[in-house]
């Protein structure tokens, strides 16, 4: 659970970068290929394009996983505890469903989970930092407590106690549970960013022209912020997909959706571990791993985006 | 001195804010969790204490009565320490059944934080003193790259590994049959090989944050004027790294240790329960897969009084270590 730290870790500055001729050359080849500025950054940096690689291939297995899974990921009809086999490429379940179509069904739910979860407690963190650090006075010492109060209760034995006492069990839940509890810390970055922004010139120029806060906000602050947001929206992403594993692997998640979370669940709980069935341990606990690193891969570039210091060409 | 009042008032707000929290969770259900307590433990063939019964009540909520004059009922039933009594643990009060479990817990984070810090701070001023060195990113992707690794997971692959496939140790529990908790030597060279698995999986991803933190505060520091004027003056690559680097950037890591123990705690439920240990954080999944809410509440409201007031006290002692920290809030 220790994913905020991914995209502290980027390397010093490079010593020597002609900051302007990369993002000339960026823009040139961003017309020549009609490909978006910032992709051809994010493309062009080593690290970030095996992580957009390793995404897309989430991706497409998440989206078109029906077609790739052999069989139906609930379906019964096996052999139980089986070991990996030409037919079960991991084995079987202790209630004989196939593990790899487990495995890939999966996929979808962690996406699914770190999309929506993560926009939505970006969109809480967006508005509250920008609100509190914009207006600051009352409403900012208001908020700011409510941000504070966000990040040291502990979060898990609030998801879970938000969980127990909910009586509907579903993936909307859990969703629900992990924004309500994951957005303080994007928050506190983003109102410490426009704190800094608020008082540069072309802000102050903007109210001298009469326009109204929100337009400032969503014009002159917030582009500016694009980067700090999407780190924070990778960020969320990486923690809800992280607390809806933890949640389905400690048995509070929705008992109808596969997940790789579940899966280990399921496979501790039916001794796969006392049959050696070591497949149906492992695979889910590495995809996980897999999708974490192709985040913070990802993020090696975001940072690029922010900081031209970090591009590379 | 203003410093220390503004921390003393975001602890008692924030105090009064997780007591509130505590109060309304359970009042947003549209069931009456209290009522479903009440006619399970009705159903015992045991009498129930009617004073117990009041305790449940207040914590839990009455399908009618005014909101207001419950909240009062249910500070005052705190204030006076009634937390009522476990369902599961019947006729236990939960105060008594989360003492049993408390020391499992304190014991078991308090010495993997204790040594995670205490690594992790070391091998991040390695790398940051060797920095761009092969060591450096050594440890800096190697930990990046082990903090990818789902927890629970490598606590899986413990059990599978050490416990069952080597039989080195054993799958989980606090102590063995052979022992009885209480001040022998059996009892705790027992209760310390059963706590060897889930303390090396809180140790493998413990100390990363550290490092990474460490690391960076470091760089920082010995890019600042200072450190250069202190390489002017020829002191010492190791002197100035210890003294204008590492002691400096090891302050912030003082409240992220506080900050992080929110997290460290919820991790210690995901461990506690892999390894079937017998603290507080099996007692909470126990308490919420038997439907055992008095539990639940009050082991939820002692976690977080307890990184409440950890947080209170690291800013307290930041705000000794580093000056500079009281002069801004005052000012």
């Amino acid at each position: 659970m220790t994913t905020a730290h991914g995209n502290a870790t980027a390397a010093a500055p490079a010593p020597g970068a002609d900051t302007e001729s990369v993002g000339i050359a960026a823009l040139d080849a961003g017309k020549s290929r009609r490909m978006p500025g910032w992709f051809v950054i994010l493309w062009r940096n080593g690290k970030c394009r095996v992580g957009l690689l390793m995404l897309a291939a989430f991706t497409l297995v998440a989206v078109f996983a029906p077609l790739i899974a052999p069989y139906d990921p609930r379906l019964e009809d096996f052999a139980t505890s089986e070991a990996p086999s030409g037919a079960h490429w991991l084995g079987t379940t202790a209630q004989g469903e196939d593990v790899f179509s487990q495995l890939v069904h999966g996929a979808r739910t962690s996406l699914l989970v770190g999309v929506v979860a993560g926009v939505l407690s970006t969109l809480i963190a967006v508005a509250v930092g920008l609100t509190a650090g914009y207006l600051q006075g009352v409403v900012d010492e208001v908020l700011s407590f409510f941000i504070n109060l966000g990040l040291v209760v502990p979060v898990l034995p609030l998801m879970i106690t938000l969980a127990a006492y909910a009586p509907v069990k579903g993936l909307w839940l859990i969703i629900a549970v992990i924004t309500v509890t994951g957005w303080a810390h994007g928050a506190r970055i983003k109102r410490a960013q426009i704190i800094t922004l608020r008082t540069r010139d072309y802000v102050t120029a903007a109210k001298f022209a009469g326009d109204s806060t929100a337009r400032i906000i969503a014009y002159e602050i917030v582009p500016n912020m694009m980067s700090l947001i999407v780190v924070g929206f990778m960020g969320s992403a990486l923690g809800a997909i992280g607390a809806e594993a933890g949640l389905a692997f400690l048995g509070l998640g929705d008992p109808q959706t596969v997940s790789w979370g579940t899966m280990l669940n399921q496979a501790s709980l039916g001794g796969a571990m006392t049959t050696g069935q070591w497949a149906w341990v492992v695979a889910p606990g590495l995809v996980l791993a897999l999708l974490v690193t192709s985040f913070t891969l990802v993020n090696f570039g975001v940072d690029a985006l922010s900081n031209p210091h970090l591009r590379e060409d | 001195m203003t410093f220390f009042v503004r921390r003393a008032g975001f602890f008692l707000a924030t105090l009064w804010a997780a007591v509130t929290l505590n109060f309304l969770i359970p009042r947003l259900e549209p069931g009456d969790p209290a009522e479903a307590l009440l006619a399970r433990l009705s159903s015992r063939t045991e009498a129930v204490d009617p004073a117990q019964l009041a305790a449940v009540r207040k914590l839990l909520g009455t399908p009618d009565g005014n909101l207001l004059q419950q909240y009062w009922e249910y500070l005052g039933a705190l204030a006076q320490g009634h937390f009522g009594v476990s369902y599961t643990y019947y006729p236990y009060s939960v105060t008594d059944v989360i003492s049993e479990a408390m020391p499992w817990t304190l014991v078991l984070v308090g010495v993997t934080q204790v040594i995670s810090f205490a690594v992790g701070t070391v091998l991040g001023a390695w790398a940051a003193y060797r920095r761009n060195s092969r060591t450096d990113s050594l440890i800096t992707l190697g930990s990046t790259f082990i903090g990818t690794l789902p927890f629970f997971w490598i606590g899986l692959l413990l059990i599978f590994v050490f416990a069952i496939t080597l039989n080195w140790f054993p799958e989980g529990g606090g102590y063995g049959g052979g022992s009885q908790p209480g001040w022998t030597w059996l009892f705790f060279s027992d209760a310390f090989q059963h706590s060897v698995l889930p303390a090396v999986s809180l140790l493998i991803t413990g100390p990363i944050g550290w490092i990474l933190g460490m690391r960076n505060n470091m760089v920082q520091n010995l890019g600042e004027d200072y450190a250069r004027l202190a390489r002017a003056k020829g002191l010492s690559r190791r002197r100035i790294a210890l003294t204008y680097g590492a002691r400096i950037a090891v302050l912030p890591n003082v409240t992220g240790f506080a900050i992080a123990l929110g997290s460290i705690l919820g991790g210690t439920v995901l461990v506690e329960s892999i390894f079937n240990y017998p603290g507080m954080g099996r007692l909470l999944l126990e308490a919420v897969s038997n439907k055992d809410f008095p539990l639940m509440q009050t082991l939820f409201l002692f976690t977080t009084v307890g990184v409440l007031l950890a947080n209170f006290l690291a800013d307290v002692a930041y705000g000794f270590l580093d000056p500079r920290v009281r002069r801004k809030e005052a000012a």
